[in-house]
């Protein structure tokens, strides 16, 4: 037989009442992820984009300073020339090869730090998963933004002398 | 430290640099004086190896000198000490050589203030593109405006100058206007060092540029190293053009094995995308020993490694069947190569190039000899035996030789054949040696010899016999009453030291013999032997010639005829097959054994082929021409189913019960210096040794010497020569007289650019490659009716060849100077007839 002259029903009801208030009248903060996704915060760190300037030109030199600044040795950057009639960047410079080892990546942000041209930018994105190592290797294409006209594609002719410079003149201070 | 520039004065001054009292011989420029003693007075024009020309300011400090009484001329003295007296200004440390009591302060707000002033101006029109730069991580002007700028310009940035920023300079050197400080080490390098003004300032003062002067545009051997000098990225260098980053690669020390100076290079390495990843050869930069190349490098060593190509490369080991080369096991191929090499015996030939390493000839000596074959070189140099008995005593260094001193050079184009030896014997000349040219016709080395004999194309063995003078049993005496030959001999017999370089030009096998007889004969009669920079030095056109002829491999008259005769020839890093006669011997040898890293055409006529490694992919040791004996490091990993060519004998020589080493190449080595009396001291770890050497170059401080490195792997020990007193008998002889039965006589000599594999086979050399040419005189020329430039049919040795005429008007006539591995094949001086087209 049950002892009902030590059964306490306080607390049990304590339990269900907060069950009860937060079912009908907390708001719901449960996110619905993978098919609904919270917003990231402004400075957040996710994966990696090469940016490019409004022209469609890609905005990295391929100078590997981000490559340098990368404590985990996760970026490899080999570069070549470019030139008017196969243009990828400005200047003489581009980026032939741009890898980043995601698996290595910690994702510190310092390469965009370091980027003389504010090409390499960390994103949002933060869904980052593989089932080969070798997948994790982000290349050049893979982090290339993408254009939205034809024409701004890279590589492509431009007009002689229109780009000869990598890196964005530099203006007086006010 | 000090002693490598006390040696050359006596007087030493006491001085104060930066409140350090130091002592520096007289006449040290105080920037050397401060290097010292380990402080950094920061350069731009300033270069140890040249005169300083004050140029850019960056070296500035306040000099102090002690105040003296007028009246009596003494040291005015407070509290002791004497009373110092600064100048009103500041002076360049790089144009003041220090004195006695002098006080350099380089630390004070003032020189703070001069230095930034000057790094505020430099930088008002660089273009800060330092991201994008090759120079970017090791430039000059990049770390000291880091360390002595203020930070900041006031200068308004829209009047930065905007100038050219690809310039092709030459084939192999770009310019960029817009970085270039003016600090005219470049055009100084052009003409104080190599002599070659080939480039050199255009306008004045903010509008000036460096142009280049001559067609094709830099045209010199020499260009690379004006990329290593410039202290900022202004001049870079074609092969290296946005490579890699300096501080992304490894380096790793290595020898040049283009020719017989044996030039000390780091490789730079670097993993790469379109190598599939591989670790590859970015660059080859110079590494300094001052007893061989100092700093500098030609081009075609600077730019050789570009020929090494990953496609070409034999992979595997393979095995005739029938017509074709099939792949097969290293197991299979030794077994076959043994079972024939045992059945041949004493018929069997062993033949060696002139690139492989000591420890691969002696085990391919060790072998042949076990086998009682022949150990031979395809080479058509000869004289070996004799520099390895008169040649360059140890202790010897061309930089220490100057007044009193005499280098005579015979038969030898010396920079086409060594460029090294002949920048070291220009300077020589410089500090007053006499240089003696007994050559048949004109080459740069003239420029510099005070005493030029200009004899005719097979008198080379004659003129240096005359030196000798008269002797019982020389029949030849036809020069020595020459005025020129009599004086040249006095002062080569007077001279405290004498060395002589002998060449190949003009020469082939037999006359090289003689011509190598009569120098040993000359220096022994003259007593220059077994000293320090007494002897001869065969300048030789494959790397490690003097190291086959140390380790028992001797040229033979009757090669083709000792090939045809052998059962079993053992072919290893040469390619008989590209020379016809050769070819048609090979095919009558039994059994063919080629073990190379390419599929040569000697290869391809092989019964079996071994995949051996480049020099670049393991460890040896070459010996120079000068007999320094000097270690390389292996740089890139080899193919996996190579070895190295000692490896590769010892394993074949296991199947033949001998017992060869194969485990490391330092362990051959010390079976090597047990057997080679030579070479008895010598060890891997003797060979790493290193000391101080000055200038002190490539440590942190590029702005001192340049990007050439610091040599911590190794300066190599010279081996002295084996009979240090004995002299050298001369047997009668009457040299043979070059035949001239039909109307023009060709004569062999060597071209740095030619048209060989290595040039061949590199896309950043190819631009500087000729067409095939023979020279001809501008006499000669005329009478055939050929023009300079002008195709034309030659025939030499039952060959035909259309090639394109040069003239010369120095030449002698009937001479035709045809250049070796030119597309026209010759060994020896012979007849040639030319048709015009």
């Amino acid at each position: 037989m049950a002892n009902f002259e030590r059964f306490n029903p306080i607390p049990i009801l304590k339990g269900l009442y907060t069950t009860f208030h937060s079912t009908f009248f907390e708001p719901v903060v449960t996110v619905q992820y993978p098919e609904e996704k919270r917003p990231v915060s402004k400075r957040f760190r996710g994966r990696h984009h090469l940016r490019r300037y409004d022209n469609g030109l890609e905005k990295c030199i391929g100078c590997a300073l981000c490559a340098a600044a990368c404590p985990a040795d996760a970026i490899f950057v080999e570069a070549s020339e470019n030139n008017d009639d196969v243009r990828f960047s400005p200047g003489e410079r581009y980026a032939s090869t741009y890898e980043i080892n995601m698996m290595r990546c910690i994702f510190c942000g310092y390469c965009e730090d370091a980027c003389p041209t504010q090409a390499i930018e960390l994103g949002d994105q933060y869904e980052l998963s593989f089932t080969e190592r070798v997948q994790a290797i982000y290349t050049r294409d893979m982090l290339l933004d993408t254009v939205d006209e034809l024409e701004k594609a890279t590589p492509r002719k431009v007009e002689p002398g229109a780009f000869d410079r990598s890196i964005p003149m530099m203006e007086n201070p006010d | 430290m000090t002693e490598v520039l006390e040696e050359k004065t006596t007087k030493l001054v006491n001085l104060t640099i930066d409140n350090l009292e130091i002592t520096a011989p007289e006449g040290t420029l105080i920037v050397d004086a401060a290097k010292l003693a380990g402080i950094d007075i920061p350069v731009f024009c300033y270069h140890p190896k040249m005169e300083p020309v004050g140029m850019c300011r960056m070296c500035l400090v306040d000099v102090g000198m002690p105040m003296r009484d007028r009246d009596t001329g003494e040291t005015i003295m407070e509290k002791g000490k004497p009373k110092i007296q600064f100048g009103r200004e500041l002076q360049t440390g790089c144009t003041v050589s220090v004195s006695e009591g002098m006080v350099v302060v380089g630390y004070t707000e003032k020189v703070k203030k001069g230095r930034q002033d000057i790094l505020e101006f430099l930088l008002s029109s660089h273009p800060l593109d330092c991201p994008i730069c090759d120079k970017g991580g090791e430039c000059p002007l990049q770390n000291l405006t880091i360390g002595y700028g203020s930070g900041e310009s006031r200068f308004d940035l829209e009047e930065k100058q905007h100038l050219a920023k690809h310039v092709p300079l030459g084939d192999l050197i770009w310019l960029d206007r817009e970085r270039c400080i003016q600090c005219a080490r470049c055009t100084r390098f052009q003409d104080e060092i190599v002599d070659q003004p080939v480039i050199g300032f255009q306008n004045r003062g903010r509008k000036l540029q460096i142009v280049t002067f001559s067609e094709p545009g830099f045209d010199s051997y020499w260009s690379g190293n004006t990329s290593d000098i410039c202290p900022v990225g202004a001049l870079t260098t074609a092969d290296f053009r946005f490579g890699a980053r300096p501080w992304e690669m490894q380096a790793s020390a290595s020898v040049c094995n283009q020719c017989s100076v044996n030039c000390n290079i780091t490789f730079n390495t670097r993993r790469e995308a379109k190598s599939g990843g591989d670790l590859v050869i970015k660059r080859a930069m110079p590494r300094q020993n001052e007893e061989v190349n100092e700093v500098w490098l030609c081009d075609k060593g600077r730019f050789a490694y570009t020929s090494v190509k990953k496609d070409d490369r034999l992979t595997q080991p393979l095995i005739r069947e029938g017509e074709t080369l099939v792949e097969t096991t290293w197991e299979k191929a030794l077994d076959l190569v043994a079972e024939k090499a045992k059945e041949a015996g004493k018929e069997m030939v062993s033949l060696v190039g002139g690139r492989l390493s000591n420890e691969d000839y002696f085990n391919i000596n060790q072998l042949t000899a076990h086998l009682g074959g022949k150990s031979l070189l395809n080479s058509e140099m000869a004289g070996g035996d004799l520099v390895s008995q008169v040649g360059l005593g140890t202790g010897s260094n061309i930089a220490d030789m100057g007044q009193g001193d005499a280098i005579l050079i015979v038969a030898s184009d010396l920079e086409e054949e060594a460029p090294l030896f002949w920048l070291r014997v220009k300077q020589a000349a410089e500090r007053g040696a006499e240089v003696i040219i007994a050559n048949a016709r004109e080459t740069r080395a003239d420029r510099f010899a005070k005493y030029k004999i200009r004899i005719a194309f097979g008198q080379e063995t004659a003129v240096i016999l005359s030196m000798a003078g008269a002797k019982e049993g020389i029949a030849v005496e036809f020069l020595a009453d020459d005025a020129k030959v009599k004086a040249a001999a006095k002062v080569f017999s007077e001279a405290n030291n004498a060395v002589i370089y002998y060449g190949s030009d003009g020469l082939g096998l037999s006359g090289s013999e003689e011509l190598s007889k009569a120098c040993a004969f000359l220096l022994s009669e003259t007593k220059h032997t077994g000293r320090p920079n007494n002897g001869l030095v065969a300048v030789w056109n494959k790397a490690n010639l003097q190291g086959a002829w140390d380790m028992g491999f001797r040229p033979s008259e009757t090669l083709a005829a000792d090939l045809k005769n052998a059962k079993f020839a053992y072919v290893v890093g040469n390619d008989p097959a590209s020379k016809d006669i050769l070819e048609k011997s090979l095919k009558d040898t039994d059994f063919v054994v080629v073990q190379d890293v390419r599929l040569s055409e000697t290869a391809e006529i092989a019964d079996v082929v071994l995949p051996a490694q480049v020099y670049t992919e393991r460890e040896g040791t070459y010996t120079s021409a000068e007999r320094r004996v000097q270690r390389f490091y292996p740089a890139v990993p080899a193919p996996e189913m190579t070895k190295p060519d000692y490896k590769i004998t010892a394993k074949i020589a296991k199947r033949l019960d001998l017992s060869l080493e194969k485990i490391a190449a330092s362990l051959v080595f010390l079976d090597l210096a047990e057997k080679v009396a030579d070479y008895a001291e010598l060890d891997y770890v003797r060979l790493a040794e290193v000391t101080e050497q000055w200038p002190i170059i490539g440590r942190d401080d590029l702005f001192y010497g340049g990007t050439s490195y610091q040599n911590t792997q190794g300066l190599g020990k010279q081996i002295s020569p084996a009979i240090e007193t004995e002299t050298i008998k001369y047997e009668a002889f009457v040299p043979s007289v070059l035949s001239k039965k039909d109307e023009f006589l060709a004569v062999p000599v060597t071209t740095l650019y030619d048209r060989g594999s290595t040039m061949l086979s590199s896309e950043v050399l190819q631009p500087r490659i000729a067409d095939p040419y023979v020279i001809l005189n501008t006499a000669d020329a005329e009478k055939l009716g050929v023009e300079a430039g002008v195709q034309i049919s030659v025939k030499l040795n039952g060959k035909t060849a259309n090639v394109t005429a040069k003239l010369d008007d120095s030449l002698a006539k009937g001479i035709v100077l045809v250049p070796r591995s030119m597309g026209i094949p010759i060994s020896d001086p012979g007849s040639i007839t030319i048709k015009a087209k």
